[in-house]
């Protein structure tokens, strides 16, 4: 590597002699890194051979382990009951993706259907909720100083460190007593509850509203309620867009607690009813195929969108 | 109540101009006469906090009073099954009790422990591995690199359960049976073995998310240090022992108290795996404890304080943890 001879414009001295014994400026062509030290800086120490292939190697596993796993979902979803237990985990038999997904969105009048819309509507509708009633909170919290602040910010600290699992028995108990057992508001409602949300909001808040605009708005005589939802509510859109996010990853995997609050199948997200199937796949061979088949349909989104943001 | 509110400072014979200039200055100069707020009556702040504070209230703050309450009390079947009346009792501390005794419910703390003392360090060491690595410059595909690792992060840990479910299950798995054809095998559902089953699904979910932590944090350290140790004569390797590592390490601890508390909690997948395998028993961790005596065993007073137990104990953890990061921040800021 160190024989390389760099093409690229070195932007000093410096950097042209260090690229040309370390050949980094192949390595800066190649890779395009913007942020690594050697572009910055022109410098860069030797790579030896061995330790690319160490790496090569590293990740190649890492391949192996993390994405293997979801393809196998795949692979395991074209095949029925019989060939699940016949044939090579990795091997095609029959492709039956498309018959399985119709036999998912059929068996019982369509009930998977009705969880996917469950979830969205936990998740989806549930976090615009979370989000709104924490940006409030936190728009609050920056802009007025007023009696019980300071009780609010405790208490919103000190509740950072209350494990969800470890309130979910608790809340339980209390929406049973409010008559709130097997309902959808059951599981929504404790839900919009989130902290760390408020938190975020009130940074946000805090960086992305100026309070001299919010007099100004005062001063053209908008109302309080007025002056958040038309000028600061936008000024304060990516952290809602990060709240919305976190509080959607979180209920989307969320399972302890619609687990507890719901006996109706009609009322499952749909993390509950695939455990629900999977626990009858013992008894039930088909509901073996519909519980993975069902898996990898709702990660298929899932995946798609996290795909399309990193780029 | 009196809806008052501090908008502008007393001192100022008109409101609007000194107003903002009493928004920059959060706290008074010190040495500055105490201010005194001027109050205007708007109910507004009262009206944008109002559905946090009622939601947080009732969904927070009063489950955990009649979790603590109910944990006290007890409730007595006089009669003969559905036809009795119930009375609720006030028991002490005998719930408390009852679960200290509870054989299973105690092994499982020590089985979370067991699983947190082998799990997180490694879940944490592969997540520090590959943000190192991705961050150093041995490695030109980054964007890649990061998708293959984080990849399972879009995957909820319900669905990742079933899916390993289905790997660790001879008959379907790839991996039992390609051992099987090379002469090996492998049980990962056995007593022995299944805690790291369900160990292994954790890991492959969240080695991503803590990467990522970790891999923001290096991205913060400044890069002229680099330089300077390059100069030195430091290696790739050198510079990420000696140098990225300690930066780093408000992350990493940050990581590490999140996956404790994580540890405590695990819930999700054992409860899974328990539909292929009857070694995950119905208390294999305190969660599930409480979950399987408050809904199975109908005993929600022993399940509040079961409950609370398990609130307690996460608690001095957490609190642990972060005195071990505050200790290890004042050492580093004194040397």
């Amino acid at each position: 590597m160190s024989a390389a001879v760099s093409q690229t414009q070195p932007r000093d001295l410096k950097a042209m002699r260090v690229t040309k014994e370390t050949g980094a400026g192949v390595l800066r062509r190649k890779t395009g890194l913007r942020r690594s030290a050697q572009v910055k800086h022109g410098m860069a120490i030797k790579v030896s051979l061995w330790s690319r292939i160490l790496v090569w190697v590293v990740f190649i596993v890492a391949f192996f382990y993390f994405v293997v796993p979801a393809l196998w979902l795949f692979v395991a979803a074209t095949k029925n009951a019989g060939e699940l237990y016949t044939t090579g985990g990795f091997e095609f038999a029959h492709f039956r993706l498309w018959e399985n997904i119709r036999n998912l969105f059929t068996y019982r009048g369509g009930i998977f259907a009705r969880w996917i819309l469950n979830s969205v509507i936990y998740s989806g509708f549930g976090s615009v909720i979370t989000a709104l009633v924490s940006a409030m909170c936190g728009y609050a919290l920056y802009v007025y100083e007023f009696r019980g602040k300071k009780i609010i910010m405790g208490a919103l600290m000190a509740s950072l460190l209350i494990p969800a699992t470890v309130i979910a028995q608790p809340v339980y108990l209390l929406l049973i007593q409010l008559g709130l057992g097997n309902t959808m508001a059951g599981v929504l409602l404790p839900s919009f509850v989130y902290p760390f949300g408020v938190m975020l909001c009130y940074i946000t808040a805090q960086s992305s509203v100026p309070k001299e605009i919010i007099e100004a708005a005062r001063i053209d005589g908008a109302g309080e309620f007025r002056t958040f939802f038309r000028i600061s509510m936008p000024m304060m859109m990516t952290g809602l867009a990060t709240v919305f996010l976190f509080a959607f990853m979180q209920s989307w995997n969320s399972y302890m607690m619609p687990l507890m609050v719901l006996d109706d199948p009609n009322l499952y997200p749909v993390t509950v009813g695939l455990v629900d199937w999977r626990n009858q796949s013992s008894s039930v061979a088909a509901l073996g195929t519909l519980t993975i088949t069902g898996a990898f349909v709702s990660i298929i989104p899932l995946i798609l969108i996290f795909l399309a943001t990193q780029k | 109540m009196t809806a008052t509110t501090r908008l502008a400072n007393p001192e100022s014979p008109s409101g609007s101009v000194s107003s903002v200039k009493s928004f920059n200055t959060a706290k008074p100069i010190q040495g500055a006469p105490e201010r005194k707020p001027r109050y205007r009556s708007t109910p507004a702040p009262y009206l944008f906090v109002a559905p946090f504070v009622l939601l947080f209230v009732v969904f927070m703050l009063a489950p955990m009073v009649v979790a603590i309450y109910q944990s006290f009390f007890t409730v007595k079947r006089s009669g003969l099954g559905f036809t009795g009346g119930r009375q609720t009792l006030f028991a002490g501390i005998s719930n408390y009790l009852t679960a200290f005794h509870d054989h299973e419910f105690m092994t499982s703390f020590l089985r979370v422990l067991m699983f947190g003392v082998i799990q997180v360090p490694i879940m944490i060491g592969l997540s520090l591995v590959f943000a190192l690595l991705i961050d150093s410059t041995l490695v030109k595909f980054k964007k890649t690199a990061q998708i293959i690792v984080f990849l399972p992060y879009s995957v909820p840990v319900v669905v990742a359960a079933i899916m390993w479910g289905f790997l660790y299950q001879p008959g379907v798995s790839p991996i039992v049976k390609g051992l099987k054809s090379i002469g090996v095998t492998v049980s990962f559902l056995s007593p022995q073995t299944v805690l790291w089953s369900v160990g292994n699904v954790t890991t492959w979910c969240w080695v991503g998310v803590n990467m990522v932590i970790i891999f923001a944090g290096l991205q913060s350290i400044p890069q002229d240090i680099y330089e300077a140790a390059r100069i030195d004569g430091a290696g790739e390797f050198r510079i990420a022992w000696s140098i990225k590592i300690p930066m780093v390490m408000p992350s990493l601890m940050l990581t590490v108290l999140f996956s404790i508390i994580g540890t405590i909690q695990l819930f999700n997948e054992p409860s899974v795996l328990q539909s292929i395998t009857g070694n995950v028993t119905a208390k294999y961790t305190p969660a599930m404890a409480v979950v399987n005596v408050t809904s199975q065993q109908n005993n929600q007073n022993l399940g509040a304080a079961m409950a609370v137990i398990t609130a307690l104990i996460t608690l001095v953890l957490s609190l642990i943890v972060s005195a071990i990061q505050q200790a290890a921040a004042k050492k580093e800021a004194r040397s």
